[in-house]
């Protein structure tokens, strides 16, 4: 391989790594509150597509994102619903979560199937994008992989510097110790999916907004599962989530490449290759975990729904 | 203002029926039958993706439109059907809903097609693109590969870098053949290039299609060919100043500074050829119509500004030879990417082999698998 080529996959890996880094981070925030959502799949799908139909008819790719954000709020909102108020099983409301959303995309989205859209393009950035190797790896992409380069920092900044945050993780740890502490678990909770879900939505936007330009069906192509998958990879924290996207959407550009460049190696087992990586770095880190003896990485409460005081 | 109102108008019919939590699939229901007048016939078509406004499935329907125009004729279609158990079921429908005649668009819709046939032998079904047939089912499909060989002849003359890529869709013979067509095109006019193939294993997944061309672009491919109906790869070739040929319907729309040409369909003269034989009571079943150019059913797109009028005028000299009939594509001597011969000199690929292609022809760069 050249150093063109290397610089080039590497500036693939970031822009097929943004959405996946969005919704990771958003699944992240959800279950550090305590609430597991297996929705985010078909979070992508509907905010990918309010995200197309807005900027479709205004014409502004920023009302579009927004319209991504609040879309993945909204459809959050219904987990929350089920999840903290009627205390479903949040397992089984995520995926009914996945069902819904990615059959309501293709519902609405039939009329506008193959539609193109002006979205994001891409923006150099001044002076940076001209240094070497890194120039063209980081800073000649559209807005939202810039978006995605805050995004983790400030999870980061959330999660573990705010009393905010300090709230969230113990609703998703103990949340009985946070209501002794004066604290309102059940809202923490709702704040943390429905901010969550924002996260996934920006995920989805990204793919209808910069990535293809135009609306479809089948946008989100898997991506909301690889997300909760690189949750566990990333230990829950969003410096790793930021290594495990990198690492899914830099070896599907690499297997893209190595077709590309004429190798016999049999393309479905290189269409494999992102995939079966993801489970065995998950089986590695599981292991890696148990090692850790006892401290698990996962929120202590994750996926247990607050029963109402009788 | 008004923009508003339709976003507001969009949004609370999204909040409504999520809150109404109704899932509907994205299909039409199974048209009604409302009294049909003697002597009319009624043609059904099943159709895998959505119409849309360009496309595989948009072909098809301009060709339902064609029939339309034939007077006497009622039409209806379901859009959006996916191959397996729900194909069975629309097509049922069909059969129950009194249609004379069945057109089935897409390969997967074959085993349906087949199990509902056998129920309603007095029904006459059309599947396109597969192998399999009985009393009352015929297949056809057109030669697109004449099409595809004009459009590498354009991309193997516009080429600088003799590197061309090509986003393909499944190992299977039809994608297989296309693009063996369309290299030996490329070769014919330029016999030091090159076609470069990645395979996505989708159909339509614009995301990942346009991923593959730009993996293409990298590896210093300047025209970019493609199998999907999704415009990920043109957008690809014209985001880099690259070109583009496009496939199924004319793609111009979507990258008019990148599309060279397109291999399209035409399905109009098929349709109206199996009407009539419905009509004056010829048609049988157990057939396969496999038409191409002399026919009108399979053509190129208008060629876009950039491509110089000398390659225009060589490309138009070979349709030509393919509208009066004569069709060389498959003509040894052919070689495969080993350089072993598969096609002796002067003999002409049967139809047969053609429809069971499973190996590359010399210059394409790739896993046949």
């Amino acid at each position: 391989m050249s150093p063109e080529l290397i610089i080039a996959l590497f500036a693939a890996a970031v822009q097929a790594g943004t959405p996946i880094l969005f919704a990771t981070l958003g699944e992240i925030v959800s279950e550090k509150a305590g609430v597991m959502n297996l929705g985010v799949e078909g979070v992508i799908a509907l905010s990918a597509f309010a995200a197309f139909v807005v900027c479709h008819l205004t014409g502004s790719a920023w009302l579009g994102l927004l319209a991504g954000g609040l879309a993945g709020t909204l459809l959050c909102g219904l987990h929350s619903l089920v999840c903290q108020v009627f205390l479903g099983n949040q397992v089984v409301s995520g995926l009914a979560l996945t069902l819904f959303g990615v059959g309501l995309a293709t519902f609405l989205g039939t009329p506008y199937v193959g539609q193109a859209t002006e979205g994001f393009g891409k923006i150099a950035v001044p002076l940076l994008s001209d240094i070497p190797v890194l120039g063209p790896i980081l800073f000649r992409h559209d807005t939202l992989v810039y978006l995605g380069y805050i995004a983790p920092v400030a999870v980061w900044f959330l999660l573990n510097r705010t009393s905010l945050g300090l709230g969230l993780r113990a609703a998703g740890e103990m949340p009985a110790a946070a209501a002794a502490a004066g604290l309102n678990p059940q809202r923490l909770r709702a704040f943390g999916v429905l901010a969550g879900g924002f996260l996934c939505g920006l995920g989805g936007a990204y793919l209808s907004l910069a990535h293809t330009h135009l609306w479809t069906t089948g946008l989100s192509g898997g991506r909301g599962w690889v997300a909760v998958a690189l949750v566990i990879f990333a230990f829950w924290r969003p410096g790793r989530a930021v290594i495990g996207a990198l690492l899914f959407g830099g070896v599907m550009a690499f297997q893209l490449r190595l077709q590309a460049s004429g190798t016999n190696i049999p393309s479905s087992l290189l269409l494999m290759l992102p995939y079966a990586l993801t489970v065995i770095v998950l089986v590695f880190s599981a292991a890696r975990a148990r090692e850790r003896s006892g401290a698990s990485a996962a929120p202590a409460a994750l996926g247990v729904n607050i029963e109402p005081e009788g | 203002m008004k923009n508003w109102l339709r976003i507001a108008g969009a949004l609370a019919l999204t909040l409504g029926l999520a809150l109404a939590g109704c899932e509907k699939a994205p299909e039409k229901a199974a048209p009604a039958v409302d009294g049909p007048k003697a002597g009319e016939l009624k043609v059904g078509f099943v159709y895998t993706s959505p119409v849309g406004e360009a496309g595989y499935s948009w072909a098809h329907d301009q060709g339902r439109k064609a029939i339309e125009k034939m007077g006497g004729v009622k039409t209806s279609y379901v859009e959006a059907v996916k191959e397996g158990a729900d194909a069975e079921r629309v097509i049922e429908n069909m059969a129950r809903g009194g249609f004379d005649l069945v057109f089935t668009t897409s390969f997967g819709f074959m085993d349906p097609t087949m199990k509902v046939a056998k129920d309603f032998p007095k029904v006459k079904f059309m599947h396109c693109s597969g192998f399999k047939s009985s009393e009352n089912v015929s297949n056809y499909f057109g030669r697109i590969y004449q099409a595809r060989y004009l459009t590498g002849m354009t991309a193997g003359l516009m080429t600088k870098s003799n590197t061309i890529g090509y986003v393909a869709a499944f190992p299977i013979p039809e994608v297989i053949r296309g693009i063996n067509a369309f290299t030996l095109g490329v070769r014919s006019v330029n016999p030091k290039a090159q076609v470069r193939v990645v395979w996505t294993k989708t159909w339509f997944d614009p995301a990942l299609e346009k991923d593959a061309a730009i993996s293409l672009l990298d590896v210093g491919s300047d025209v970019i060919a493609q199998h999907q109906d999704s415009p990920g790869p043109q957008e690809a070739a014209q985001e880099r100043g690259k070109y583009s040929i496009g496939y199924n319907s004319d793609m111009a729309a979507f990258a008019p500074k990148a599309h060279l040409t397109a291999a399209v369909w035409n399905w109009a003269p098929i349709y109206e050829a199996i009407v009539k034989e419905v009509r004056e009571g010829t048609w049988t079943g157990n057939r396969a119509i496999w038409w191409g150019m002399d026919k009108g059913v399979v053509d190129i797109a208008p060629f876009g500004p950039m491509v110089p009028k000398a390659v225009q005028d060589k490309v138009n000299a070979q349709k030509e030879l393919f509208k009066k009939g004569e069709d060389k594509v498959f003509v040894g001597p052919i070689k495969d990417q080993a350089g072993q011969v598969k096609i002796a000199a002067g003999v002409k690929a049967e139809d047969k082999e053609l429809l069971g292609m499973t190996w590359f022809v010399e210059g394409v760069v790739g896993s046949v698998q």
